[in-house]
Order: C-alpha cells, then structure tokens, then sequence
C-alpha cells in the first residue's frame, strides 16, 4: 500500500443509469475500506441517491443546501430595467412596453447582482431557496459516505453536488458516484475527479452512451478506462472499440445471477467474495500507479 | 399585426428554423403594411435561457404573433402572458416566403 496518494479522487459513471454504477462504487469503497484506506463515499446521484442502501452507516450531520434569490415586489418596481442589465444569466425576464418582469428561478444563480441594481427602488428583496441536503454517514472513523438530495422539484442538482464533493475532505481516497448521462450535474462530478471509471454493458445502447461519455471525457482533457458489466451477453463490440481507441479495459465482471442476486438484496459482492475483494484492490493499484503521479489537487 | 418567425437565414428564400429560441433570425413581417424586416436572434448565443431571451426581443419588437416549430415549456407561458399567439409549423421545409403568403 505504498502507492497511497492523499485525496486521490475516482469518478464512477455510466452513460446510463442501471448499467450497475452504484454496484462498482460501493464495492469499490467496500474494498478500499477493507483495505484500511481513509475513504469517502460520494452519492452525487442527487435526484436519486442509493449507494447508502448498500454500505449502511450512521448519520452523523445534514447541511441544508440553500441558495438566495430574487423576489421582485411589482408595486415598487419602476421598469426601469436596470436589473435585467445586470443579470447575465438570462434570468431576469424583463418587457418594458408591456410591463411584465419576472424571475425565471431556474436560472437565476443567486448572484445578487439585480437586487444591487435595484437599490435606489427597493423593489427587490432576496429570499432563501432550499435546494436539497448533504447528508454525512460514519460506517467507521475515517470511513464515511456523504449523500448529496435534490428536494424534489429543484431544477439543477449541481450547486447541492458540489457542496458534497467539497465537504469530502479528510480523506486519503474519494469515490464519487457520479449522476447519470453527460449534462452538467455528471461535468461537475467528473471535474473534481483524477481518474474516471465508466461503466459500460457489450449492447449496443451501452455502446453508444459509453462513446458520448469518453468523447465529453476526452473534451475535458480527463484520463478513463472501463469497466464491461455484465459481460457475455451482447456483442463483441465494446472490447474493439477499447482497443482502437486505447481505453483500459479495467475490468470485465460476467453476467452471473449469483452476482445479481447479490446486488439485488442489497449486498455487498465484495463483502462476501474475497475473490472479487482482491480484483477490486488491483484495480485501484493500478489506477493510482498510473494516473496518481500528476495527482495536484485537494 | 407584426408576425414574427423563427428564420435559418436573413432572406425570404430561407428556410423556417424548427428551434423557436435558438434560430438566426426572425422575420418579422407587418401584415398591414406589407413589408418584412430580418432581424438577428442576439438571444442564440445564450448559454441558457435562449427562449426567453427570444421572447423579450420578439415583445420589444411589438410582434404579436410568433410562427416556429416548437415552443419550449419556458416560453409558453411567457408568450401568453404577453398575449403572443404561437403558431405552431409541423414537419416539412418551409420557406419564409411560403410562410409569408398566408398572411396576404
Ligand atoms: S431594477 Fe427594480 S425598479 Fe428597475 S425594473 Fe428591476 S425591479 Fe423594477
Ligand atoms: S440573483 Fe443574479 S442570476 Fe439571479 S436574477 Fe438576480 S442578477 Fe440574475
């Protein structure tokens, strides 16, 4: 355990969800622990957070995650527009000639800039928005799990994600369950990590979201390999493709109904296989071998 | 009446552009008088909040009536709000000209 890097951070992520992210990250962080590292699970997952129905813990802290916006009173505003002026983010929804100005709330980012611009009128106050929690589970001293939840109905999950992932200090090794697809909540999670996990299955709807998520990976100039679920059914396909685009293939785990069944009850495999403990361990050995070099960050 | 509809270009012979907020250009035709002006969709190159962006151009323009493609759930309830008819252009290759003689 010499290779041990301080804070060095893996993504988990799927084009998709259901392709068994939330099984590599946990197992990941099962084997890690198992392994006497300082780890921090990250559930960035924030519409839906599950990994916790797999590693257990005690809840130890919530922080609400909130953010001020603008509440415009019409009975004091002028429509004098200077707040539409100062808004850059288009939130500011503003029509002179009919009179109508409104916050568009989900895209507002809660700068104060309009409520500045409005200070000779007063027509504009802030008011806090809750967005969701960061919620901090101990399994054991050094061992935690923080969950990032979006309250239902909250349009972006990104401002509660990135207090998540900033909150996961202390920690020599960080596994982040990235949220699915490729849109800004995933760019987020992704950002923060040294390494990315994707985790793939042989179909062709595997195939091509794994694409779009290496294309969006290459773009942001971060290092990746693969892990091939459920390998055996589909096609041959995705291991060409690791090949002719030099992607490591980091693991290849087989479709078995022993290990879905596992997954399924909400077990750990590598709490009960040690086996699959081992590989888990060498795969972290050899991403931290060879990506946990030109780890700067934390 | 000022129609106004979502353009790929700045010339009659262009095509109608299916996207409502993130379009080059409207036309943007006056149905009394006649005649028809482009103006550039300064709202397309917004990361965010395009449609409405296009809307508050479109209202400080005095159009009444918006002919594109489809029209976003963000946008709707604005250009009702404003009294702005939307008109809907199902699939097929439009060009503003076409567009324009319906109004005549
Ligand atoms: S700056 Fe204040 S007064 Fe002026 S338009 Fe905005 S809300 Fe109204
Ligand atoms: S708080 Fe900032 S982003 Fe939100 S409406 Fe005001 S100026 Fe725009």
């Amino acid at each position: 355990m010499n290779n041990k890097k301080p804070g060095f951070t893996i993504a988990v992520a799927s084009g998709k969800g259901g392709t068994g992210k939330t099984f590599i990250s946990t197992n990941l962080f099962n084997t890690l622990q198992k392994y006497s590292y300082k780890v921090t699970l990250v559930d960035c997952d924030a519409e839906e957070p599950n990994a916790r129905q797999f590693t257990g813990g005690k809840k130890v802290s919530t922080k609400l995650v909130t953010q001020l916006v603008p509440v415009i009173d019409e009975s004091k505003c002028v429509y004098c527009g200077k707040c539409f002026e100062y808004c850059t983010y288009n939130a500011i929804f503003f029509v002179k000639e009919a009179r109508m100005i409104r916050v568009l709330d989900d895209l507002c980012h809660g700068c104060g800039a309009c409520t500045v611009a409005c200070e000779p009128y007063g027509a504009i106050h802030e008011k806090e928005d809750e967005l969701g929690t960061v919620n901090h589970y101990e399994i054991t001293p050094g061992v935690t799990v923080v969950e990032a939840r979006t309250k239902v109905g909250v349009h972006s999950s990104v401002k509660v994600v990135k207090e998540a992932i900033r909150s996961a200090y202390d920690a020599d090794v960080v596994v982040l369950d990235s949220p699915p697809g490729t849109s800004c909540p995933f760019i987020q999670t992704v950002a923060s990590a040294d390494f990315v996990v994707l985790v793939t299955e042989p179909t062709p709807f595997g195939m091509s979201d794994l694409k779009q998520s290496v294309e969006t990976l290459r773009h942001m100039g971060k290092p990746c390999g693969v892990i091939v679920n459920r390998a055996g059914l589909g096609t041959n396909e995705v291991y060409d493709y690791l090949s002719s685009e030099q992607l490591p293939l980091l693991m290849n785990i087989p479709f078995d109904r022993s290990i879905a069944r596992i997954y399924s009850e909400g077990n750990l495999l590598t709490e009960q296989d040690d086996g699959w403990q081992m590989q888990f361990n060498l795969m972290y050995n050899l991403i931290t071998e060879r990506y946990g070099i030109s780890c700067n960050k934390w | 009446m000022k129609v106004a509809i979502s353009a790929t270009g700045d010339t009659v012979e262009s095509s109608v552009d299916s996207r409502f907020g993130r379009c080059s250009f409207f036309a943007i035709f006056d149905t009394d008088t006649h005649n028809v002006k482009f103006i550039t969709n300064t709202a397309a190159e917004s990361s965010q909040g395009a449609g409405p962006a296009a809307v508050q151009l479109l209202a400080g323009n005095q159009v009444q009536q918006v002919v594109s493609g489809e029209f976003g759930m963000k946008v709707k309830p604005l250009l009702e709000q404003l009294s702005i008819k939307m008109l809907n252009l199902q699939n097929g290759q439009h060009t503003i000209l076409d567009v324009l003689k319906q109004f005549k």
